[in-house]
């Protein structure tokens, strides 16, 4: 116990010595959460909108009018033809065309039909999509005021509501999600950045060659690291309290219980990957891999079910999902501990594998 | 004087050749994160599960129900006759949306008074529960201007749809351009930072500046290595790209090869700027992460469009080179354009390159002296 102690002191003061990457570890919370939280959405705001108007009448007017109104297009440009048009679309100037035909306002008084061409630049294809349809929306709503009574035709009522997230505010919804990453980063990359530095620089056969047992050196490896990034998680909460009006419906209690089994996998999976490199740099970018697998394919960014089954099958191994699950439910939800015991078992039963691994690897290496 | 620049470009080869695992990973890298995120990275929703809340099923409801059951994003899993037994499924994230009928509905819409659906989606992924949203009232509204059609004085326009560039909407032509961004970031930029503070924290570099070479000869022996690295990098991020899932390429494959190694000597500019910085190779890495990886993956457009971001990050965007590299990319694969359309972006990266280059030169004289 003594020793763990002694050991736990050199390793702090290891940490705080360097000023430099202590504040680094510090900010990055903040940074993080600044940037990621504003940078990291879908949400259509509004489309740029190309109008090749050739009817010039009341209705193809009235149609573009409408297009405009509702906030989620903006008419950039207008002209006669579609070949300026494709020249912007070309040179990334709109987002979307609207081809009004030169008969548009007569077809729909004589045949009570027409049409109307909209070209798309669908390079991002679910953008597109979803701008397709909001404009195909609108084009709708206005042939239905075009016909003469309009209360003798049947009408739905659309409301909506959406539910844990009334304001459809997803800063709400990455925030979470970014707190995880955080503790993915500083548990991770760093603990293998650490212990592999030691052996770099040659103190770890040092520390070898000591009568200390090795699970008191691993254990004071990991332990300060699992606090700071407990520290970072807490600046992280009040960052995501005060400054983003996170809600936190749930316990934080349990939301810091699962923070530390949680970190558990993280530092362990730093363990192992400290085991199979040499140099601080194969450390970096062998963490630095798994690191964006795992948090690429975590549903942080993309939804998880969009993706293939296989696909879906890692991301059910994948730690960095379920803590994400977790951290959703418990802050957004409200979820109680019989909510989330299925990913909470599974991050725990990964803890112990992964640690168990990294601990018999490490005990091979240095024999 | 060639000679030695030679003597050690051979020296900083053998470094990398020497360390086989760091080679084997950035050589693999770029294929796996192509594969696994050209079939897993989709931004697009799918397989929406729908929960429907009939409280008196009639013609008009059952049928609107066969609608959704006809629509291929989404599939009804639960029936129920109130909101109050589809709660818990949302709740243990079971069900998406849910979509709630008036009771009476046919006999409202019949009477014309207004017939009330809710749409009640699971919004705590606001991003894809607002385009589910979009999704399902698209439907209703299909379904009510059908109804409408058979009215004899009912207008209807026809929009005709071009999905321009990607008619098929794949979500990985979107993400080949952004994934050689970003695995050409992480070599060029990430390896020559942390390669360059090795030497520092070993203190070989102190010999290297005591050797006759010049502090630009040594930055070049540093870089060029790695700028060949990067380069085969591409090519096997672009053929896996175009062999597994036939990205299209519209445009030139000279020119985008071409502007891959100026964007990557950008990033090379950006590591040998961080690594005359910084003094350790753990400092070097986590600057190099913030000041590289993480505006080339989020400020770049990569994955989130820039134009939903709030102006201050897009006027960011600007000095990030990934974003004007990816549009570069797209431009050349997606849409087939050439330099006449990019000649801009194609000169600002020249300019950073340049900018880059020369402040690490000097900073790295400053350093020596």
């Amino acid at each position: 116990m003594r020793i763990l102690r002694v050991l736990l002191r050199k390793e702090f003061l290891q940490i705080f010595r360097d000023k430099l990457l202590l504040r680094q570890m510090l900010m990055m919370p903040f940074i993080q959460l600044l940037v990621l939280s504003s940078a990291a959405t879908f949400e259509v705001k509004t489309a740029r909108v190309f109008l090749v108007d050739r009817d010039h009448s009341t209705m193809s007017h009235r149609l573009s009018g409408a297009l405009a109104a509702s906030g989620r297009f903006r008419i950039v440009d207008r002209a006669q033809s579609m070949k300026p048009a494709n020249e912007a679309m070309l040179g990334r100037r709109t987002d979307m065309i609207m081809n009004i035909p030169p008969d548009f306002e007569r077809d729909i008084v004589r045949t009570r039909t027409a049409s109307v061409q909209l070209v798309f630049n669908a390079e991002d294809g679910a953008l597109a999509g979803v701008t397709n349809s909001y404009a195909q929306q609108i084009i709708a709503e206005y042939a239905r005021t075009l016909r003469p009574s309009v209360t003798s035709s049947p009408a739905i009522g659309i409301q909506t509501r959406g539910w844990y997230n009334q304001e459809l505010d997803y800063k709400h919804y990455m925030v979470p999600g970014i707190l995880v990453q955080l503790l993915t980063l500083v548990g991770t990359m760093m603990t293998a950045m650490n212990i592999v530095r030691e052996r770099e620089i040659g103190t770890l056969d040092q520390l070898n060659v000591t009568p200390l047992p090795r699970s008191a050196f691993i254990a004071a490896k990991l332990l300060p690291l699992m606090s700071i990034a407990l520290v970072e998680f807490s600046v992280g909460l009040v960052v995501a309290r005060w400054l983003f009006g996170v809600p936190m419906v749930g316990s934080l209690t349990l939301l810091f219980f699962c923070a530390i089994v949680y970190l558990v996998v993280a530092l362990g999976l730093g363990l192992w990957v400290s085991t199979i490199v040499h140099t601080q740099q194969q450390a970096m970018f062998v963490s630095f891999f798994l690191l964006l697998v795992y948090l690429l394919m975590s549903g942080l960014f993309t939804p998880v079910r969009s993706m293939p089954e296989w696909a879906q099958w890692i991301a059910e191994v994948n730690p960095v999902k379920h803590f994400i699950v977790i951290t959703r439910s418990v802050l957004l939800k409200g979820a109680g501990l019989t909510d989330i015991l299925r990913p909470l078992g599974i991050l725990a039963a990964s803890g112990v594998i992964v640690l168990t691994l990294a601990v018999r690897q490490y005990s091979k290496r240095a024999a | 004087m060639i000679e030695t620049l030679a003597a050690f470009m051979i020296k900083e080869v053998r470094h990398i050749l020497r360390d086989r695992q760091t080679l084997t990973i950035l050589l693999l890298m770029p294929l796996v994160q192509v594969v696994l995120f050209g079939y897993a990275l989709r931004s697009d929703v799918r397989d929406v599960r729908l929960a429907i809340v009939d409280p008196s099923p009639d013609y008009a409801s059952l049928a609107l129900s066969q609608r959704f059951e006809a629509a291929k994003r989404f599939r009804i899993v639960a029936v129920a006759p109130s909101m109050g037994a589809i709660e818990p499924l949302f709740k243990r994230g079971q069900v998406d949306v849910a979509v709630s009928f008036d009771p009476e509905f046919a006999a409202h819409l019949e009477s014309h008074e207004p017939a009330h659906v809710l749409i009640a989606v699971d919004a705590s992924d606001p991003n894809t529960g607002s385009t589910m949203q979009t999704y399902a009232r698209a439907v209703i509204m299909a379904y009510e201007q059908e109804l409408g059609a058979n009215h004899p004085q009912a207008v209807q326009i026809v929009p005709q749809v071009r999905m321009r560039f990607n008619p098929t909407l794949e979500s990985v032509n979107l993400f080949v351009p952004g994934l050689i961004a970003l695995v050409l970031t992480l070599v060029s930029a990430l390896m020559t930072a942390i390669s360059l503070s090795r030497e520092k924290e070993r203190g070989t570099l102190e010999i290297l500046l005591v050797s006759p070479l010049r502090p630009w000869q040594i930055i070049i022996g540093k870089v060029l290595p790695y700028l060949g690295l990067a380069f085969a990098n591409v090519l096997t991020a672009l053929l896996a790209a175009w062999l597994i899932f036939h990205v299209p390429f519209r445009g030139s494959i000279t020119l985008l090869l071409v502007e891959s190694i100026i964007y990557s000597m950008v990033s090379l500019g950006l590591g040998v700027l961080v690594a005359s910085l910084t003094s350790t190779q753990r400092v070097a890495m986590l600057v190099a992460l913030l000041a590289t990886m993480l505006p080339s993956t989020l400020l770049s457009g990569m994955v989130f469009p820039l134009a939903s971001m709030p102006g201050i990050l897009q006027l960011l965007s600007n000095i990030v080179p990934a974003h004007w590299f990816i549009v570069i990319a797209r431009g050349i694969m997606l849409k087939g354009v050439g330099l006449e359309h990019l000649w801009r972006e194609t000169l600002v990266l020249v300019g950073m390159t340049l900018f880059f280059m020369i402040a690490a030169v000097k900073s790295f004289k400053a350093r020596v002296a």
